[in-house]
């Protein structure tokens, strides 16, 4: 035992017998990471990934000692995917409970009403999914991180990635609300500034799956691709009916975002040369080491791989940590100025990182498409990688563009 | 491009059938029930989404979408005689909000159930490989199961009609609905005419809830928004009349079909506007008898 | 429930109120979840108004909770208003207006019908709050509002800390008890309870009931109103779901569970259901199944609620 060691270890014995009840009390009082999202409603498939990336995230946590020597706790709850209900759920992690952090959020909507407590409450909230909101004034805030992409980002790189491989002529259909209005918004901004065309831009009631009216019209405009911004069920039922008509020999689909519970729930058949981004796919374990042993915790834990949210709970409550550990405090002012003191990190999928202004995580993406029925690998091999766009800030609006003034 | 317009006008009115087709369905079951029990059913959109799940059970297990078709619109309509046995039957003589309100309450029930056993995300149905493709109808390809929809909804319909009109049962539901007391009074038993109407009503609901599914696949909020449409169908067209039903279900098809085809971003509002309109002008809907429970 | 201690409250309502939520914060689990049930309690007022002292089951209720809360919203976001007091009174107004008017349509028509046409409004409503995004911020919902202090002359109290928040919250929706008192208590309030009896028989004794049907669905529409309004500004954004039939579902849920047509039954189904909600989402994911089932049996068994029930049902106190 060296002289240092030595001397920090009678220092802290000493402390400890001087201050035992401060010292003890600390580390017997868990951390608690509060969570809400929606375990019911549409969105539940995705929530559960996310609670699995977040329960497995909390575990690695503990098996290290915890955050500042104290036990992690994950305080789960659901938000039924309703603002008013994430709002008091938040309220009820903050003042019953103690959280002393706040993730989560699944949907915009949502995620900006938990936000609104925990802003008030000056605790350090890591928002898990997408939003080009959250890191914009009015609703962004110094404790206020968003881990997960946004529209914005996922439609420039998917956008750029089309134009370069697929196609300069579009049609675009979205679901006529904030994500998919954004969507094609910037897909639309991208294809021009690339020198394309968008021949039609088809917005229709998010969640009423009836397409059939506008297919032979878009047949008939004859694109290079067609661009699905197509949440949840709505995709399914709109890959079904684009191939009831034939469309699927005619143009090259593509869409912003896969989601992998939602193509295993369509099957191979539907998704055969579907194009989309993703942020995390767990056939990545393949090349990166860090995807791999969360890849193989996940399934040891829980039986099957995980899936594209999961990681964004994981990397938050990994995040969480980090940052408490170098601020040597749970206060979430300070938190968060130690995290952008060190804005780099690396937890599940290569090097990512916090920008300063906005608090916004830089990330890898990749470009998946669907395998055809022959050539899936299993239950979950469904998609293939076929290209990996690295993180870059112009992959986002700019500081300015977001309204921060530093 | 005029060609293309008129050609994809025609198959905008052909998919405005199909909707309409399935707002039939459900607005005459929920007349029936109407008409004669003076219950509103909020339950009948979960119905018709039990009608999509249980036919992804079947087509499972059987590998048949024929049995399916027969067999879930049976199992939904058996269903809706144990819901009114146990849940409606102990309402009578309360209030008539407390149907309305017990059936709401089964609604929220019926979709977290769904979502227990079924999983969160939903599920596909396949339409038969026969149904798969499209036909050429001379102005547009239009897929061939949608046409299919329509032919059934339209053969039901007239089955439906003639029980109705043609056979003893569906002349005392007939009688029933325009005055229960002197059918009672002539010595039918009301309460088994009910129990039989609920299970019609409600297995028009499954029935319905299996066309839709191969089109849109089955999940669990799928009856959530087509339980409004599918009640504002039923006030514009009378509530207790069939015959409105019809009109109503196939005219807002329409209407629903067009806007989204002209005015997309008008498509969810048209329906309410449309019912509030011909409230304005005719209080008991186009075909409605004043004085039913108005 | 105690003879005396019964006849009591039943006389001194509105005093009452005051010494149960006075304490109320303390009792429950935390504070922001009694400014919850005062305003959810509000809500169900208003909406008892209408169902339980008129018999008229209305569908629609999320519009005016709505108009309050867009139109306060609206005015401290957009509009950058000042006062605390105008912005609450836009809201107000709001749903007032949309109340007068929606009310009018509505009530040409009774029993299932009136319920239809109500929830259409309310629907249309939510359709063009989606829209119109510019102004509501469609479904990422209502943000950037700023609740200003409230204050006289240069003293300021600033209402974000929840025991503050719940205090003001509480002397607001108590001035809306009392008034809902005052109204009860009228001849007015009389025919309303007549017309939930027999409306053609209260047509019959000379009242102009389409008038009062009237009037008492724009009070109505004010309760939910200010409920709305106060809610807006609790959780500092208006979510589009505030127009949406769902919220109109709970407060027919929470007014049928304490008790419709009794004076506190909304308060104790608010409490109740947002109590239970709290406590059953710790515990299991599946709290839609857990309120279907329990609401269905309160229809079955328990139709007067808990605090009629208790009190012994349709008592108009």
């Amino acid at each position: 035992m060296n002289r240092r060691v030595f001397l920090t270890t009678t220092a802290v014995g000493a402390a400890t017998v001087a201050f035992p009840a401060v010292l003890r009390a600390q580390s017997k009082d868990p951390i608690r990471i509060g969570f809400p999202l929606p375990l019911t409603g549409p969105f539940a498939a995705i929530a559960g990934d996310m609670k699995q990336g977040a329960e497995l995230g909390v575990d690695v946590l503990n098996a290290k000692g915890g955050i500042l020597g104290r036990k992690v706790e994950l305080l789960v709850r659901d938000d039924q995917l309703k603002p008013q209900v994430g709002a008091q759920r938040t309220q009820e992690l903050i003042e019953k409970e103690n959280c002393q952090f706040i993730i989560g959020g699944l949907a915009a909507h949502v995620q900006m009403a938990i936000n609104e407590q925990t802003k008030k409450a000056k605790v350090l909230f890591i928002s898990t999914s997408q939003s080009d909101e959250i890191s914009a004034k009015p609703d962004t805030s110094p404790v206020t991180f968003h881990e997960a992409l946004n529209p914005t980002i996922t439609s420039r790189v998917v956008g750029k990635w089309v134009m370069e491989n697929l196609g300069k002529k579009w049609w675009i259909v979205y679901a006529d609300y904030a994500w998919g209005k954004q969507n094609n918004m910037v897909l639309t901004e991208t294809n021009k500034k690339l020198g394309g065309t968008v021949l039609g831009s088809t917005p229709y009631p998010l969640g009423s799956a009836e397409f059939s009216a506008h297919l032979p019209k878009i047949q008939a405009a004859k694109p290079d691709v067609l661009m699905a911004v197509t949440p949840g069920a709505d995709d399914i039922a709109f890959l079904k009916q684009v191939k009831s008509f034939g469309m699927h020999q005619q143009m090259k689909l593509a869409k912003p975002l896969h989601w992998i519970s939602v193509a295993k729930q369509g099957g191979p058949e539907l998704y055969q040369d579907v194009y989309g981004g993703i942020n995390f796919y767990w056939e990545l374990q393949d090349s990166i080491p860090e995807a791999k042993r969360y890849v193989e915790a996940f399934g040891k834990k829980f039986g099957i791989p995980p899936g594209d949210y999961g990681v964004y709970a994981y990397s938050a409550v990994l995040e969480v940590a980090r940052g408490a550990e170098l601020a040597k405090s749970t206060d979430g002012e300070k938190v968060a100025e130690a995290l952008r003191k060190n804005p780099t990190y690396s937890h599940v999928k290569g090097k990512q990182w916090w920008r300063a202004c906005d608090n916004k995580s830089f990330q890898d993406m990749w470009i998946l498409k669907g395998r055809a029925p022959g050539q899936t690998k299993g239950d979950w091999g469904l998609l293939d990688v076929v290209a990996r766009v690295p993180a870059a800030e112009d992959m986002d609006r700019t500081c300015a563009e977001k309204g921060h003034t530093a | 491009m005029p060609d293309i317009s008129l050609a994809a006008l025609a198959a905008q009115v052909f998919t405005g059938l199909v909707l309409g087709g399935i707002f039939v369905l459900l607005a005459v079951g929920l007349s029936l029930i109407f008409g004669l029990m003076t219950v509103v059913n909020f339950s009948h959109g979960a119905l018709y989404m039990l009608g999509a799940y249980f036919g992804f059970v079947l087509m499972g297990r059987t590998g048949s979408f024929l049995v399916a078709l027969v067999l879930a619109p049976l199992l939904v309509g058996v269903f809706g005689l144990f819901v009114e046995r146990f849940l409606i039957r102990p309402l009578y003589g309360r209030s008539p909000d407390d149907p309305l309100l017990l059936t709401f309450g089964l609604s929220l029930v019926l979709v977290e159930v769904a979502r227990l056993i079924w999983g969160k995300i939903g599920v596909t149905l396949d339409p038969p490989r026969a149904l798969a493709g499209a036909v050429n109808l001379g102005f547009t390809y239009f897929p061939s199961y949608r046409l299919f929809v329509i032919a059934v909804t339209a053969v039901v319909l007239v089955a439906l009609w003639l029980f109705l009109e043609k056979t003893n049962i569906g002349l005392v539901i007939r009688a029933g609905s325009r005055d229960p007391m002197m059918v009672r009074a002539l010595g039918f038993d009301v309460g088994r005419i009910w129990f039989l109407v609920f299970g019609i009503g409600t297995g028009l609901a499954g029935l319905a809830g299996i066309l839709a599914g191969p089109m849109r696949g089955a999940y669990a909020e799928m009856g959530v928004t087509i339980i409004i449409e599918s009640f504002v169908v039923v006030v514009v067209g009378g509530m207790g009349s069939l015959l409105g039903a019809v009109i109503s279900g196939l005219l807002i098809g329409q209407i629903v079909g067009l806007t989204t085809f002209f005015a997309p971003k008008l498509a969810e509002i048209i329906v309410f506007v449309f019912m509030a309109l011909v409230l304005l002008f005719r209080p008991s809907g186009l075909l409605g008898e004043a004085g039913l429970l108005e | 429930m105690k003879r005396r201690a019964r006849g009591w409250v039943q006389r001194h309502p509105v005093l009452c109120f005051f010494v149960v939520f006075a304490i109320f914060p303390w009792v429950v689990p935390y504070k922001s979840l009694g400014s919850q049930v005062l305003i959810y309690g509000l809500f169900a007022l208003g909406f008892n108004l209408l169902y339980g002292y008129t018999g008229l089951l209305s569908f629609g209720s999320a519009a005016y909770w709505g108009l309050g809360a867009y139109g306060t919203g609206i005015a401290l976001a957009k509009l950058k208003v000042t006062s605390l007091w105008l912005a609450l009174g836009i809201g107000l107004a709001a749903a007032l207006v949309g109340g007068a008017l929606v009310g009018f349509f509505c009530l040409r028509r009774r029993g299932i019908y009136f319920a239809m046409l109500t929830l259409a409004f309310a629907q249309l409503l939510y359709f063009v709050g989606f829209h119109l995004a510019d102004w509501t911020g469609g479904d990422d919902g209502l943000r950037g509002i700023a609740v200003p202090a409230i204050g006289i002359g240069s003293w300021r109290l600033p209402l974000d800390r929840s025991v503050v928040f719940y205090y003001f919250t509480l002397a607001i929706v108590g001035l809306a008890v009392a008034a809902l008192k005052r109204i009860l208590d009228s001849p007015f309030g009389a025919v309303l309870q007549a017309i939930r009896e027999n409306a053609d028989r209260a047509a019959a004794c000379g009242y102009d009931i389409a008038r009062i049907k009237h009037l008492s669905f724009v009070f109505y529409a004010v309760f939910c109103g200010l409920a709305g309004a106060l809610d807006a500004l609790r959780l500092t954004v208006v979510p589009i779901e505030s127009l949406h039939w769902s919220t109109s579902g709970q407060v027919v849920i929470m007014t049928l569970l304490g008790g419709a047509g009794t004076f506190f039954g909304p308060f104790v189904g608010a409490a109740t259901y947002l109590v239970l909600e709290d406590a059953i989402s710790v515990w299991t994911e599946s709290w839609p199944l857990a309120i279907g089932a329990i609401f269905m049996a309160f229809v079955l068994f328990l139709p007067k609620g808990i605090w009629g029930t208790l009190t012994g049902g349709f008592h108009g106190r």
